[in-house]
Formats: C-alpha cells, structure tokens, sequence
C-alpha cells in the first residue's frame, strides 16, 4: 500500500458526527407486529375508520408477500417481530403547541444536527417540521404558510383536520399493494409530513423536515404526502441521522407526490442515516419508496438526492409521467464506503405525449462497499414524442469496492427516443498528486475532486442544502485510492 | 543564496535503482536545464524533488532554502514554494480552473500567513497573469484541463506558476506537444517570470526549448548519475552529436 493510500484509509475512518443518543423517555410499543399493534397505532392516533380499514387490508395484503430479492444488497433476514412499531418521546399533554413546549433535549439533539428549528428558521427562510423517532415533533412557520393556504403539517395532524384531502390521495400514487415495504409501511405508518399548495400558490419558502431515529430496536416508518394542485410550486427538503448502535434498524419509509397540472415539485434529499461501522456492523436498512405522479398536464417534478448514509439503500424515487407535455428529473449523488450497500435509481414511465424525463446518477463506491444503479424507463404506447437522457457516472475509490449498472429500457411507441451513457472512472493517483503539487492536502483534494463529480447534481439542489451537501461529501467521501 | 542542493542521491522505484547519485546545486535567480536520454533519470529526478509517491530515497539529501525536502508531504513543498510544471497535466473533470488556481494561491497564502483573496481580488490578480500566456478567460471556467489541448494544458501549467509565484520551479519537458507558436507563448510566459529570487529547473530531451528559454547551465543525466556539466553552448554540441557519446564516458565524469 503506498503512502497516499494509507493516508486515505485513515481519512475513511472519520467518525460519524451525528451518532449519539438522546437521552429521553419515550412511549413505545412492545416489540412485535400483529393486527392488535395495526389497530393500537390507529388508536394513539385517534385515526377515522377508513384509514384503519385501509391499515387493515394494507397489514393483511404485506402477509401474503415476500422479502424482495432482486435487488443487489445482502443482508440477514429482517425480524419484523423484533421491532417496536411505535415510538414517541413522552409528552406532559397532547403534545406541543409550540416551541417553548418541546423538550429542550430534544430541542438541542436538533441543534446538534444543525436543524434551523427556531429563530435561525426565520432567517434561513426554511420551514421546519421535524420527525423524532415516530412522531413529528415540532413544526415551525405553520400560521405564516397557512396565510397562502399552504398546508404544512404532520401527517398524523392532516389526518385529524383534512381527512377528505388524505382519503382522496393517500395511496394513489404508491397503492400498498406496490411492493413489500410499502405496504409495511401503509400498514404501520407512525407519522411525516403532509403538504398542500393550493391552485396557483408559488410557495415562499424552502419546506424542510428532518428525521431522527432515536429509540434502540425501532423502526422508522414515516410516510410523506406532498400535493401541488394546478399551476403550484414547492420545494420541499428532506434529512435524515440517526444514532450509532451496533444493532441495524429499519426505515421503510414512502413518500408520495401529485403535480396536477403546471404545477412543479423539487424534492431534494440529504440522507446520512448511520452507516454501520467499518466492518459493517450496525447502520440502518433504508428501504423506501419513492414516487411522484405528473398528473397534470406539462407538470414537472425534480428528484434530488445525496445519499451517503445506511447500511444498506433501496430506493428508487421514480416519476409516472401521465399529463402531456409533463417532465420528470432524478439527480442523484450515492456514496457507499466500508462495508455499506446501495442499489439505488429510478423509474420514468412515461405515458403522456411530449413527456420527456432526465436522469443523471454518479455513483461514489470506497472501502469494501458495492454500489448499483438500477433504473427503468419505460415508453408506453402512448407516449407520443417522449424523449429521456440518461447518465449513469461511477467513481471508484479504491480496489476493493464495487460499481454496477442495471439500466432497464422498454419502449412500445416508435416515435419515442431514449438516450443512456455510462461511464466508470477511478481518482488517480495522478489527480491526486497534481492537486498536491498545488498546496492542497490530501483531504481538500478528494473533496474537490469528488465535489467535481458530482457537480451536474450538486447544483440542483437549493444553495443552504448544497453547502451541507457538499461538507457532507467531505467528510464521507474519502476513501482509497488505487 | 543556495536555493536548491542535492548531493549524492539516489532513489529506487520497484526496487530498482533509478538515481545513482545526483549531485546539483542551484542558486537563486540561475535557470539549470538538465538534458539527456530516455530513461536517463529526468522525469524519476522531478517527481523526487516534488514528493510523488512511489519512489524511495536510499542515499544523499535533498535541501531547499538550506531545509530537507525529503521529509516533507507533496503540498507541504508545494506551500513552501517548489513548483513543478507536470509533463502531461492531468485532466479533473467538473473542477473549474479558477476554482482550482484559488484553492492553490490560497494553500500557499495560508502558509505564508496570509489572509485569503476575495473573489474580487483574486480575478483581478489572476487576470493580470493571464496575459502572460495570452489565456483566455473562458478558461477559467472550464473544468481542469478537460479539452485543452496540448498547447492549451501547458499554458495553464504555465499560468499556474505565474499565480504562485514558486521561488523554485521545475518545468518536466513543458516542450513536448507544442508546435512552434505554443512554444514561442509558453517560453515568452516563463522568462517574464525569470527573476534574482526564483530558480528554475527545465527538464527537456530536446535542445530548441533552449533556444526560447536560454539556461545559465546545462547538465547531462544519463543512466541516473550527471555525466557532464556546461554552459548553453552543451546544448548545441548535444544537437549536433546525439547522446550516444555518453554512454562511452567513464563513470565519474562532469557531475
């Protein structure tokens, strides 16, 4: 090993920054999963009887399913009865009204984590609602927002107050039949964010919401519903930490999206959930679900994800592409390092006339880890003139990690046109060495170099994210060099 | 003042001996160009004197500004003031050059104890240098070297050192590639950087740099050792004769 790789390796084994636990009393329920805990959940809710109906078909469909497999990760099989389904920091009364109530441990787990929760909020210009554990916690900005209309809530409050907006679009665009860990989670869905932008309503500010796994042995299964009715704009921002421990613990979140017509969606994403250690024990299983429907005419939806956390990613934030002239975008940046796994992409169906979608992923493998791409995009027959571009970049650090691409295209209209580049590369020692003959160290050269890669996707994401971002992928992404 | 002094060095790579005792010194404000044939020794002696990885010093010492080098990381040089002008420059895609040449000029700012330029500052400075070797400015906001050509590449080299202002630099066959006008830029941007505090040390197998850039001494490396020193009339004798003479000179001779 030369000098210059040594010197990689030892940057690798920074300690992840968000690691600790909160010291907090918390309600949780047992470990275990039955219909008593499906209809417990509904209960602490106080949840009308149509959601626990659909909670009940959701927990009794998800029986009949098996773990996926297709995916390239592997880990042992999931104890589902080993996780507590629900998990609550204790409250004095129903729950905070406000900031003063929130507490103030938890309060400062968030200033930790750099969440913006009060004053620093306002300047920032960011709406906050933050998940701890199972349940949303706090939620800044919500009289100004709702001054416009906008509706920014916990989804488990929408519930209380919107119940006709959450029956029409809950489950319409990821139904829990779509695939195993969906319907998990429309089963046992704790809580996560509701947002809706009324017709015509350009949303002020950026919406943000953190997550926080806290508790030991517990799932997180929040569920997201974002809404944008004809000719709406919102971007909405999403991250995530979560405490070290040597046991992995499962997030299967689902994040549901609607573009009704003009109306345009950026949802960009930092996730750094708890990777595992460098021989990979521990971190969290990130299996999510994704999806946006365009189901307005020329409505646009922008993914934009920087994942460089989880033992193991499955994720693939898709767009169904139904209105004419619609758009659909997924930029992504996926780090892997040590012993981490990602099998990570995106869907395009294109069914409307005129769609056009764009995909650009660069994934970012070090350690011993393997990182996938895998991603559909399907013309339908219908899809008149649909045009995708995509480009699919891996960066190898190293020769003990691993970077694959599955691209899956299908195209049953013939005016259609798909376009996909790929391309592998390593960080040279060369690169490296002419960075240093420069003046900068080995660590400010990687994170240039890297930052360089990444570049086409760093800069979709909004200016306070991409600097977070950007230190994110300094400190996780040096990795060795071969 | 002795800017440069390497005395008996001798450096492996693979186990195999590349140096076999390189004697040199160099004095502020001199510009040494070292000649000879491949495999001679040139590109092992520049990487040494920069810190690149892979190469073991067994013997003899390395001392800038009376300090020793050897010790020393790539950047830690680099801050100090040696330079080298890389024969193929590399390409790093998505870099902006001038986000680069910031990051270098403030590296080496930040060591001599000096606050960082402001964007302002800094376009200006750099624009002032990039006269020198007639550069664009949309060069600046290209990612490093990505589609330049060989001309175009060495003159970043080339605008690179002007920003740094090294007080030692080392220039590996910045010739190679350039047709005859490139040279003329290239050569015209490295003597309005000759200067009483800065030494140079030009690596070139080729005696026409020499024409363009005029040395104040002219080594001959060959099979890792010296074999004979002179002024720039050496160059022209090596046009004339080639460098198969030296391979029946007796060891020890010139150094």
């Amino acid at each position: 090993m030369t000098d210059q790789t040594q010197q990689l390796e030892t940057l690798t084994r920074k300690e992840y920054s968000a690691g600790f636990v909160t010291d907090i009393e918390s309600d949780s329920l047992p470990p275990g999963l039955s219909e008593d805990v499906v209809r417990e959940i509904s209960r602490i809710k106080n949840e009308p009887e149509f959601l626990l109906e659909w909670r009940l078909k959701a927990y009794r469909h998800w029986l009949t399913m098996d773990t996926p497999t297709w995916a390239h990760v592997q880990y042992p099989e999931v104890d589902f009865q080993a996780i507590s389904y629900y998990s609550a920091p204790k409250k004095k009364t129903d729950g905070p009204k406000s900031l003063d109530e929130v507490d103030p441990e938890l309060l400062r787990t968030y200033e930790k984590l750099g969440v913006p929760l009060d004053e620093r909020a306002r300047l920032a210009g960011v709406a906050v609602d933050a998940v701890f554990d199972s349940v949303s916690v706090a939620n800044t900005f919500q009289d100004k927002l709702a001054e416009q209309g906008i509706i920014f809530m916990p989804l488990s409050k929408a519930v209380q107050e919107y119940p006709e907006l959450i029956k029409q679009y809950l489950g319409t665009v990821v139904p829990y039949q779509d695939n195993y860990y969906a319907a998990l989670n429309s089963a046992v869905f704790s809580d996560g964010s509701f947002v809706y932008i009324p017709k015509g309503v350009r949303c002020p500010m950026e919406l943000s919401t953190y997550f926080r796994i806290n508790a030991a042995n517990t799932g997180q299964f929040e569920r997201t519903l974002i809404i944008a009715d004809d000719d709406a704009y919102v971007s909405y921002l999403e991250g995530c930490t979560a405490p070290m421990r040597d046991e992995n613990q499962l997030h299967a979140a689902v994040v549901e999206l609607v573009a009704m017509n003009r109306a345009e969606i950026k949802y960009s994403t930092v996730q750094n959930w708890y990777p595992g250690d460098e021989n990979g024990k521990g971190g969290i299983y990130n299996f999510v679900t994704k999806r946006a429907a365009c189901r307005g005419e020329s409505s646009k939806v922008s993914w934009t994800q920087v994942e460089t956390g989880s033992a193991i990613t499955w994720k693939y934030p898709s767009v169904v592409l139904q209105g004419d002239n619609s758009v659909g975008e997924f930029y992504s940046v996926a780090v892997t390092n040590n012993m981490q796994q990602a099998d990570t992409g995106t869907k395009m169906i294109h069914l409307g006339k005129n769609t056009s979608s764009t995909i650009i992923s660069k994934g970012i493998s070090a350690g011993r880890s393997q990182n996938a791409y895998r991603g559909l995009v399907r013309m339908g027959p219908n899809a008149e003139n649909a045009r995708n571009y995509t480009e699919c970049d891996s960066l190898l650090m190293g020769d003990r990690c691993a970077a694959h691409t599955f691209p899956y295209i299908e195209v049953k209209n013939p005016t259609a046109k798909v376009e996909h580049e790929a391309s592998t590369s390593k960080i040279s020692e060369d690169q490296l060495f002419y960075c240093k003959q420069r003046g900068l160290d080995t660590e400010d050269a990687v994170s240039m170099i890297v930052n360089g890669f990444c570049k086409q996707v760093i800069r979709e994401l909004p200016m306070e994210f991409a600097v977070e971002a950007q230190n994110l992928l300094g400190l996780s992404l040096e990795g060795s060099v071969g | 003042m002795k800017m440069l002094e390497i005395k008996n060095l001798h450096a492996t790579i693979d186990g195999k001996e590349i140096l076999k005792g390189i004697d040199l010194t160099v004095n502020a404000g001199e510009v040494h160009a070292i000649m000879g044939p491949n495999g001679a020794g040139k590109s092992t002696l520049s990487n040494v004197l920069a810190g690149r990885d892979g190469y073991e010093i067994t013997q003899g010492e390395i001392l800038y500004k009376g300090e020793n080098l050897i010790d020393l990381e790539p950047e830690e040089r680099a801050q100090r003031g040696v330079f080298l002008a890389f024969q193929y420059p590399v390409e790093i895609p998505g870099v902006s050059n001038i986000y680069l040449l910031k990051a270098a000029l403030n590296a080496v700012r930040k060591y001599q104890g000096l606050d960082e330029l402001d964007a302002i500052d800094f376009l200006t400075l750099v624009r002032s240098k990039m006269e020198l070797v007639k550069m664009d400015e949309q060069f600046l906001h290209r990612s490093v070297n990505e589609g330049f050509s060989g001309g175009e590449k060495k003159r970043n080299e080339i605008l690179q050192m002007a920003l740094l202002e090294p007080a030692l630099a080392i220039l590996d066959e910045t010739d190679s590639g350039l047709d005859i006008d490139a040279l003329r830029i290239v050569s015209e941007g490295v003597n309005a950087l000759r200067d009483a505090d800065r030494s140079m040390i030009m690596i070139t197998h080729y005696q026409r740099l020499l024409d363009y850039i005029v040395p104040d001494y002219v080594h001959v490396l060959s099979n890792g050792r010296i074999v004979k020193s002179g002024d720039k009339d050496l160059a022209k004798e090596l046009e004339k004769s080639g460098y198969s003479w030296i391979h029946d000179a007796p060891e020890g001779v010139g150094a």
